[in-house]
């Protein structure tokens, strides 16, 4: 247990030369900055990617190390979108207005344009006035704060509820998922100010870059998407490979034991648990802008048990487990349900892919955890030991 | 080819010949046709106000036709021909030539076409009218539902002179139904209608403790105000109330009441304000000030002060002003009925109305939160075995209550008679789902007992395939699973509680399922062994049991519980391929609320969280939405308080 994290877990050097690479690789060839074989839809769910990569990361700490299988962290991920999203969309719409008041005989009050602005982001919903959650919005700094601190302050008052009573494995998921239908059915109701069931929208056009084309912004992204990635894996890798690593790999081995041994447990998981809802709540807010809508389907409960299944399928417990498992998967669910796929004529039966995926991948998931229980990351494990042999 | 062509001559010389003449000044005209003749231009012509006169000339005739001829007139089937006036019925509206009758005699009296008749048509007050003077006829015929019809339509549309009609039907009446209906009608009319105000006051009086709708109906009419305002209170009003700016009634809206009646200078708002400097802007400059810079409210007001100086806008009155206003005026609310004595009493009866009708409401809500948890129990028993007893997580539970709902859409669409397919599908949902469950049980679960959390990733998967392979048989549009027609309405105590019958037979089911399972697990062989290997797998099997085959029978019965409850759902709800989903997150709560590893926990878990959310339905009737996430947060702060829910299993049993 000695050197830099890089020397300690071979994983890290081997993943950040694989992302620079792809990096410049996407850059070299995409539309903004080079040869243009890669088109600007195709960078954007690059980058997207990258981004679910890093909350199937946080999902494999909280997870695939600490033993809490959390049904909730695909609801930090969109809170943080949402958080991102009010500050994207109130800039943008004040723009707008701006332009639009400035042909006015008389030149607007600023009382004006942000009643305005309101009117125009609220009358979808029947309303007119700010709610009070918007209060931040006209400031990207304190937007930016709002990213981390509130998913880490939901999941900190959450975990510290749920732990402090010692909910623990197949309650404390179900807790989990409870909160998540319960936070996107808040979302989910016109009158509590995030738009109902329209969510945000727009959030592709970043104020400020009006003059900078899609082209390069997409790039922006990615490059912003996979320098929060890079970051994440060298932090979790470092967190991993230390004492605190083994303490969390043994709560979730044996929690009594631990305890036993004199740690406090809660204190522990409480931190991962927290920490990695913050991570979350980074990677939506780098996904939306890419995505450019977000509404509260994207939180419903059924997106976190994927974020889970994107774990299991990548290799439990192991950092890059979770990246590969989210990357192939989700990547995979877009080029299927994208119908871009041929369908697959059986003679009798023709197989159309946009039907037939889901079922496939529902068969997949049983079958990895069935016979597969470290997932892809366990191809890893047979390679290395056939090098050793 | 020519007698082809003869014929079509022939027809159309009949067509164009002229009608059989048949003037009004023929001597055969019936009595009935002179008097109507006498007011032809206000019968051809009718408006609501002249119609009464027409009306009072044909009931005094007391002619037999006259009935027969308002009920046409006022269905728009009267004629009258354009040569002579001459009014007439039609055999077929819509033949031609067109049939005519005579009104008196009901015999034939020539053809015409549609050009050379006018039909009559009344507009909707005149059909009102008319309606209410066919009623005194209708009260007065032989066969009582003609009665009891007249009466319906009075209950739809009162008139005045119903009063005196409906007096003199209770004195006479005989026919039970009859007389019922017009005591209650009675009271409404003269409320409405009577001079006296001792009667109306008794009427009202009498109406105490009736909760039913037209009851209400009739005295909220009575306490409608209107409000007002003056420099004083006016003399020789009922005055509800006096309004108080600022906290009976808005600042603003007092003001605007002001405004409206022309005793105070109206506000200029930013909006109007902006329009009045843009109006004035001579050469960039408004008032002598650059227009660049009205870019603040400030600045806006000083250049406003300056138009109002050089007389170009009307002062704004200032808030000392506006309150100056406001004190100097009264603002009142005054009831439309002019007596005292009946609103005082009509209030009185009301108050007592609305108490009562507080506690019907009560008694329905408990009855909603009822039927909902019973719901919420059929949704979560099977998985009070499956995740309660046993311990899996079955993500896929919803999904087989799902199969249970379209189980029941099959049998449906294969045997008609909705009462025997609901008999068949019932047994059949349970096989079908037993033997999902079984078959999941011995492929997927039975590897996972000592993982699992990672059943719950392998029947998530399933869950999906499932839901996914549904719609593909049966497409994403709801199918209907239609309840019998004993099952389809609903039993009404009064106007306030109502409950449909298939809430009641789902509840009926849940206690038939909750009697059922406790029998099987406590007191048969197999709920022993069900509950020995809940236990302790390892010591059942050396006493002989079977663990295997107690887990498979164990999910299979689940599974098919949640089967039925998919038959039973699926008659409320819409039997879509994510029906289940639905349930699924709720049912898990309801398991955990209620303690695991217990049917009576999931029952009183069901009671708990479904009574809760119709309580908080009840608080903020607008939004279910808000109640179901209300609902939750207060289940994740329950589990803090009682983490192993209402029902914890002590001691070893509890196992962990």
């Amino acid at each position: 247990m000695s050197g830099t994290i890089f020397t300690r877990n071979r994983s890290v050097s081997i993943f950040i030369t694989v992302l620079t690479l792809l990096a410049i690789a996407v850059t070299a060839l995409s539309e903004g900055y080079g040869t243009g074989a890669l088109s600007v839809s195709f960078t954007k769910v690059l980058g997207m990617t990258l981004c679910l990569c890093l909350a199937a990361l946080a999902m494999d700490l909280v997870w695939g190390y600490c033993g809490i299988l959390s049904l909730g962290h695909f609801a930090f991920f969109g809170l943080g979108g949402y958080m991102i999203g009010m500050w994207l969309m109130t800039a943008r719409t004040e723009q707008v207005v701006r332009a639009n008041l400035s042909e006015a005989v008389i030149p607007p009050t600023e009382g004006e344009i942000t009643a305005a602005t309101a009117s125009q982001i609220f009358s979808v919903v029947g309303a007119t006035d700010w709610p009070w959650m918007w209060a931040a919005s006209d400031s990207l700094i304190l937007s930016l704060v709002l990213v981390v601190a509130v998913p880490g302050l939901l999941a900190l008052v959450f975990g510290w509820l749920a732990f402090r009573s010692r909910v623990t494995g197949v309650y404390l998921s179900i807790l989990t998922q409870a909160m998540t239908l319960a936070l996107s059915l808040y979302l989910f109701q016109n009158d509590t100010g995030l738009r109902g069931n329209n969510g945000l929208s727009g959030l592709q056009n970043i104020p400020g870059l009006e003059t900078v084309g899609q082209d390069r912004i997409s790039i922006w992204f990615f490059w912003g998407s996979a320098l929060a990635l890079g970051l994440a894996y060298i932090g979790a890798a470092w967190m991993v490979s230390g004492k605190f690593g083994n303490i969390i790999r043994g709560i979730r081995d044996d929690e009594q034991r631990v305890r036993f041994l004199g740690y406090r447990v809660e204190i522990y998981k409480l931190f991962v648990f927290t920490f990695t809802g913050c991570l979350c709540g980074i990677a939506g807010a780098l996904y939306y802008p890419q995505a450019g809508i977000i509404n509260p389907d994207e939180i419903a409960p059924i997106a976190s048990i994927y974020l889970a299944v994107w774990v299991a399928i990548g290799g439990r417990g192991r950092l890059y487990g979770a990246v590969i498992g989210a990357a192939a998967v989700s990547l995979l669910s877009t080029y299927f349900t994208g119908g871009r796929a041929p369908n697959l004529d059986l003679g009798l039966f023709t197989i159309d892919w946009v039907d037939w995926w889901p079922v496939l991948l529902g068969l997949g998931f049983v079958l990895v955890t069935l016979f597969a229980p470290k997932g892809l990351g366990g191809l890893v494990d047979l390679i290395i030991r056939k090098d050793r042999a | 080819m020519i007698r082809v062509f003869l014929a079509a001559l022939l027809a159309l010389c009949l067509a164009t010949a002229p009608a059989p003449r048949a003037t009004a000044q023929d001597a055969a005209m019936g009595p009935l046709q002179a008097l109507v003749q006498s007011r032809a231009d206000l019968v051809a012509d009718a408006s609501r106000r002249s119609v009464g006169e027409v009306l009072e000339i044909l009931i005094a005739s007391e002619l037999p036709g006259v009935p027969g001829f308002l009920a046409r007139w006022q269905a728009r089937e009267l004629y009258q021909r354009q040569s002579d006036g001459l009014f007439v019925y039609v055999q077929d509206a819509d033949a031609t030539p067109l049939t005519l009758i005579d009104i008196d005699t009901g015999a034939v009296i020539g053809t015409a076409t549609s050009r050379e008749v006018a039909q009559l048509r009344p507009n909707r007050g005149v059909q009102t009218v008319i309606g209410s003077a066919l009623v005194a006829f209708q009260l007065a015929a032989e066969d009582p539902a003609d009665r009891l019809a007249a009466l319906a339509a009075i209950d739809s549309a009162p008139e005045d002179i119903h009063l005196a009609l409906v007096q003199d039907l209770i004195a006479v009446e005989t026919d039970a139904d009859v007389l019922a209906l017009a005591e209650v009608l009675l009271p409404r009319l003269v409320i409405a209608f009577d001079r006296d105000d001792a009667d109306r006051i008794a009427a009202i009086e009498s109406l105490a403790g009736n909760v039913s709708l037209s009851a209400r109906a009739t005295l909220n009419p009575l306490l409608a105000t209107t409000t007002g305002v003056a420099t004083a209170l006016p003399e020789g009003e009922n005055i509800a109330r006096v309004l108080n700016p600022g906290t009976d009634i808005d600042r603003d809206a007092a003001y605007a009441m002001l405004v409206a009646q022309g005793l105070a200078p109206p506000l200029v708002s930013r909006a109007e304000q902006r329009d009045i400097l843009a109006a004035n802007v001579i050469e960039g400059r408004v008032a002598g000030l650059p227009v660049a810079q009205l870019g603040t409210d400030d600045a806006r007001d000083t250049a406003y002060a300056a138009l109002v100086a050089q007389g170009l806008a009307a002062p704004a009155p200032t808030a000392a002003q506006i309150d100056e206003s406001l004190a100097a005026h009264v603002f009142f609310e005054t009831y439309r009925e002019a007596s005292q004595a009946v609103t005082d009493a009509a209030s009185a009866t009301l108050g007592g109305i609305d108490t009562r009708v507080a506690w019907f409401r009560a008694l329905d809500l408990s009855l909603d939160g009822l039927s909902l948890a019973s719901i919420y129990f059929l949704a979560a028993i099977g998985l009070a075995i499956t995740f309660g007893v046993m311990g899996v997580i079955n993500m896929a539970h919803g999904e087989f209550i799902m199969i249970g709902a379209y189980t029941g859409y099959v049998v449906q669409t294969l045997v008609p008679d909705y009462t025997l397919s609901i008999a068949i599908a019932i047994p059949l949902a349970f096989a079908v789902t037993f033997a999902g469950g079984v078959a999941m049980e011995r492929l997927v679960i039975r590897w996972l007992y000592h993982r699992p959390l990672e059943t719950l990733l392998a029947t998530f998967g399933m869950s999906i395939a499932l839901q996914q392979i549904v719609r593909q048989i049966f497409g994403t549009q709801a199918r209907p699973l239609t309840p019998p027609d004993w099952l389809a309405g609903s039993v009404a105590i009064n106007d306030v509680v109502s409950i449909s019958s298939i809430r009641i037979a789902i509840f009926l089911l849940g206690v038939v399922f909750f009697v059922a399972l406790w029998l099987t697990l406590n007191r048969t062989r197999l709920g022993l062994e069900v509950r020995a290997v809940t236990q302790n797998p390892k010591m059942a099997a050396s006493m002989g049991i079977n663990p295997d085959r107690i887990n498979m029978l164990t999910f299979g019965l689940g599974s098919g519980i949640a089967g039925i409850a998919g038959v039973a759902i699926g008659l409320f709800a819409q039997v879509v391929p994510d029906l289940g989903a639905n349930y699924i997150v709720q049912s898990f709560m309801t398991v955990v609320v209620g303690g695991v590893g217990n049917i009576f926990g999931t029952l009183i878990g069901a009671g708990m969280i479904g009574g809760l959310q119709k309580f908080i339905e009840w608080l903020n009737p607008t939004n279910t939405l808000a109640a179901q996430t209300y609902m939750i947060l207060f289940v994740i702060l329950f589990i803090q308080v009682r983490p192993r829910g209402i029902i914890a299993l002590r001691g070893r049993a509890a196992g962990d």
